[in-house]
C-alpha cells in the first residue's frame, strides 16, 4: 500500500532526523576520544620525550619521584629535585623562598615496575584459575542446575564494581589473613577480577577446538585427561592467552582494587631490595594508576605537577597499547597457523 | 605388504588388555560382536528398537539404510561413543565383544577404545605432523622407545597404503595433504594401535571416486586381521566391500544376512524396495 505523500514526507524528514543523530552521536564518541589521545599524547608526550639527545627522558623512566623544589635565586627561576636541592643547600648557605611540590621531580620507574609486577602475578593467578574453571566447565561438566547457577555467579562476579573488590581483597586478604598492604594481596584482589573475563575467554576457545579432534583421541583409547591435555588445550591455549592480553589491559588499569591492598603512595626501595625472599611477596609497590591517582589528588595543581600527571598518564597509555597490539599481531598469526 | 599379524608379540603385550584369556577367546570364535534385543535412545527419543545382530570376525559387515535409522548409531554403541552424547543411553539389551559385555562396570572404556578403533566420516586428522598423528594412540598407552614407535608408525602406514606416498614427508602436518590421504592415515593412526575391531562411519563419504576406490581397496586387505564394521549410504559400496549386510529402517533391523544374498534375494520387501531405489 502507498502511503499519502504528507504521510511520506514525513516518514522522509523523521528519517533524515534520526541518521543525523546516530550519526552526530557516533561523531561525538570519535571526537572525544581523539581528544583524549591527542591531549596526552602532545602533553605526556612533552615530559618523555625531548629536544636534545637523548631524545627520550631517561630521567623520567628510570629514576623514582621526588620532591621538586622550585625557588628564585639570584633571578634566575631554579628547578631542583630533592638531591639536587640538598646538594645545592651545601654550598649555597642563604635562605630562599622555596615552594615544593611533591613527585614532581625525578621519574617514574618504581610504577613501571610496580605495575609489571602486580600484572604478571594476577594474571598468573588468574589464568591458572580461570583456565581450570572453564575446562571443568566446557570439557567435564554436564549441564545441570548446579552448572547454571555457577555461569550465573560468573557473569555477576564480572558485573562487581572494582572499588567492591578493591575492599573486598582489604578485608579478606590484607586484614583477615593479615598479608597487609602487599603484592599477594594485589594479585589476589586483582586476579579476582579478571576472572571472568579469563573463564569467558577460556571456555570460548576450548569450544572452537572441533569435537572431531576430541572423538579421535578418545577412539584411539585415550583417557579423557590425555585428550584434553594432548589435544585440546594445545590449540586453545593461544586462543586463550591472547584474549588473556586484554585482561592484561584490565589489570594494569584499574586503580580501586589497588588502592587498599596493594599499591603505595611513595616508597624509596625497589621490589627487589628486600631482607628476605618470602619478604617480596608482603611488600607494597607504587603502580602507574595509583600514581596518576596521587599526583592528581594534589593541591595546589601547577605547571608542574601537570608534567607528571601528563607524562605517566602517557606512558601508561602507550603501554597498554603495547600489550593491545601485542594480542592484535598475536592472534592474526594464530589464525594463519591452524585452519581447520 | 607388512601383514600386521607379523609384528612383535611384545607391542600387543604392551597395550594393557582386560584380561588375556577373553583376548584368546575372541581369537578363537567366529562372532566378534553381538548385538541382543538392544534397546537405545537420545533422552526420551528412543532410537534403535530391538536389535538382533552377530557380526563375524575378520569379515566386512555393512549397515545400510535412509539417514536417521540408527545405523551409525549403532555403530557407535559399539566403542562407547555414545557415552560422550548427554542424555543418551542403552534401555535395554546388551553389546558382547568376544563373549563380555562392553557396558558392565567392570569394563574399563579406554581399554575397548583401544580394542576397538573408529574411522570418522569427516576425516579428523590431527593437527600435528604424520608421525606424530600415527604414534598418537601408542604413545598414549605409554611407550615411548623411538625405535618402537619408529616401527609401528611404518607398519601402518604401510598397511593403510600410504607409506610410499607419505615416507619423505613424515614430519610434515597432516592437515597439508588431500582429503583421501587424510582418511587413509585415520586409518592408519587406528592400526598402529593393533584394535581387534575397526569402525568405519561413512569414511568415503567426502571422497571423490579415486579416492574412495582406494579405501575400499584398503578395507579388503584389512579384513584379512581385522573385524571391518561399515555405516555406508552408498549401496554400490556395501556390495562392493561388505561380507555381511545388515539393513536399517526407523531404528529396527529389518534384514540382516550375507550381502550376496541381501543384494539379490532379499527375503524382505523393504530391503528390496530400498536397495532397489524405491525410497530412502
Amino acid at each position: 500500500m502507498i502511503a499519502a505523500p504528507s504521510n511520506r514526507r514525513r516518514s522522509r524528514l523523521l528519517e533524515s532526523v534520526l541518521f543525523w543523530v546516530f550519526r552526530i552521536g557516533t561523531y561525538f564518541v570519535l571526537l572525544c576520544a581523539t581528544y583524549i589521545f591527542l591531549d596526552i599524547g602532545i602533553k605526556g608526550g612533552r615530559t618523555v620525550f625531548t629536544r636534545t639527545a637523548p631524545f627520550v627522558n631517561v630521567k623520567f623512566l628510570t629514576e623514582p619521584p621526588q620532591t621538586l623544589y622550585v625557588f628564585d635565586y639570584e633571578g634566575k627561576k631554579m628547578e631542583l629535585s630533592d638531591r639536587e636541592y640538598r646538594e645545592w643547600k651545601t654550598t649555597h648557605k642563604e635562605d630562599v623562598d622555596v615552594t615544593s611540590v611533591s613527585y614532581s621531580a625525578g621519574g617514574i620507574w618504581p610504577c613501571i615496575v610496580g605495575t609489571a609486577l602486580l600484572v604478571i602475578g594476577s594474571m598468573t593467578l588468574a589464568l591458572f584459575i580461570g583456565i581450570s574453571c572453564a575446562i571443568y566447565l566446557s570439557e567435564y561438566s554436564r549441564d545441570g542446575r548446579f552448572i547454571r547457577l555457577i555461569r550465573v555467579a560468573i557473569l555477576n562476579l564480572a558485573g562487581v564494581p572494582s572499588i567492591v573488590f578493591g575492599l573486598f581483597g582489604f578485608g579478606l586478604f590484607v586484614i583477615f589473613f593479615g598479608w597487609n598492604v602487599s603484592l599477594l594481596s594485589g594479585w589476589f584482589t586483582l586476579g579476582l577480577m579478571v576472572l571472568p573475563a579469563i573463564i569467558t575467554a577460556s571456555e570460548e576457545s576450548l569450544r572452537a577446538v572441533p569435537q572431531g579432534l576430541r572423538e579421535g583421541s578418545l577412539a584411539l583409547g585415550a583417557t579423557k585427561w590425555q585428550t584434553i591435555r594432548k589435544n585440546v588445550l594445545p590449540y586453545a591455549l593461544p586462543g586463550i592467552l591472547t584474549s588473556s592480553i586484554l585482561g592484561i589491559a584490565r589489570v594494569a588499569g584499574e586503580t580501586a582494587p589497588i588502592m587498599f591492598t596493594a599499591a603505595y603512595a611513595m616508597r624509596d626501595e625497589m621490589p627487589w631490595q628486600v631482607s628476605h625472599w618470602t619478604n617480596f611477596f608482603f611488600q607494597g609497590v607504587m603502580a602507574l594508576p595509583y600514581h596518576i591517582y596521587v599526583v592528581s589528588s594534589k593541591i595546589p595543581q601547577n605547571e608542574y605537577t601537570e608534567r607528571v600527571q601528563y607524562g605517566t598518564a602517557f606512558v601508561f597509555l602507550v603501554v597498554v597499547m603495547l600489550i593491545a597490539l601485542t594480542s592484535i599481531l598475536l592472534r592474526e598469526r594464530q589464525r594463519r597457523r591452524l585452519s581447520w | 605388504m607388512v601383514s600386521l599379524l607379523e609384528m612383535p608379540q611384545t607391542l600387543s603385550q604392551q597395550l594393557p588388555r582386560q584380561n588375556d584369556r577373553r583376548a584368546d577367546e575372541i581369537n578363537g570364535a567366529e562372532v566378534m560382536i553381538d548385538v541382543r534385543d538392544l534397546d537405545f535412545a537420545y533422552g526420551a527419543n528412543k532410537v534403535l528398537h530391538n536389535v538382533n545382530l552377530d557380526i563375524p570376525a575378520q569379515a566386512v559387515t555393512a549397515f545400510i539404510g535412509p539417514s536417521g535409522c540408527g545405523k551409525t548409531t549403532l555403530l557407535r554403541c559399539i566403542n562407547r561413543m555414545n557415552d560422550l552424547i548427554e542424555g543418551a543411553r542403552i534401555t535395554r539389551g546388551a553389546l558382547h565383544l568376544g563373549g563380555v559385555d562392553i557396558n558392565a562396570p567392570e569394563v574399563d572404556v579406554v581399554d575397548l577404545r583401544r580394542r576397538v578403533g573408529m574411522v570418522f566420516q569427516k576425516s579428523n586428522p590431527f593437527p600435528k605432523s604424520i608421525y606424530e598423528n600415527i604414534s598418537y594412540g601408542l604413545r598414549i598407552a605409554g611407550i615411548t622407545k623411538r625405535s618402537r614407535l619408529d616401527e609401528a608408525v611404518e607398519k601402518s602406514l604401510r598397511a593403510s597404503a600410504l607409506w610410499d606416498e607419505v615416507k619423505d614427508r613424515l614430519d610434515a602436518n597432516a592437515l597439508g595433504f588431500s582429503g583421501g590421504q587424510q582418511q587413509r592415515l585415520c586409518i592408519a593412526r587406528a592400526l598402529a594401535v593393533e584394535p581387534d575391531v575397526i569402525l568405519m562411519d561413512e569414511p568415503c563419504s567426502a571422497l571423490d571416486p579415486i579416492a574412495t576406490a582406494k579405501i575400499e581397496e584398503l578395507i579388503h586387505a584389512l579384513k584379512k586381521q581385522y573385524t571391518i564394521v561399515i555405516v555406508t549410504h552408498n549401496m554400490q559400496q556395501a556390495g562392493r566391500v561388505s561380507d555381511h549386510t545388515g539393513f536399517f529402517y526407523l531404528g529396527k533391523l529389518i534384514e540382516f544376512g550375507p550381502t550376496t544374498k541381501i543384494f539379490t534375494n532379499p527375503s524382505e520387501k523393504r530391503t528390496e524396495d530400498y536397495i532397489t531405489g524405491r525410497f530412502g
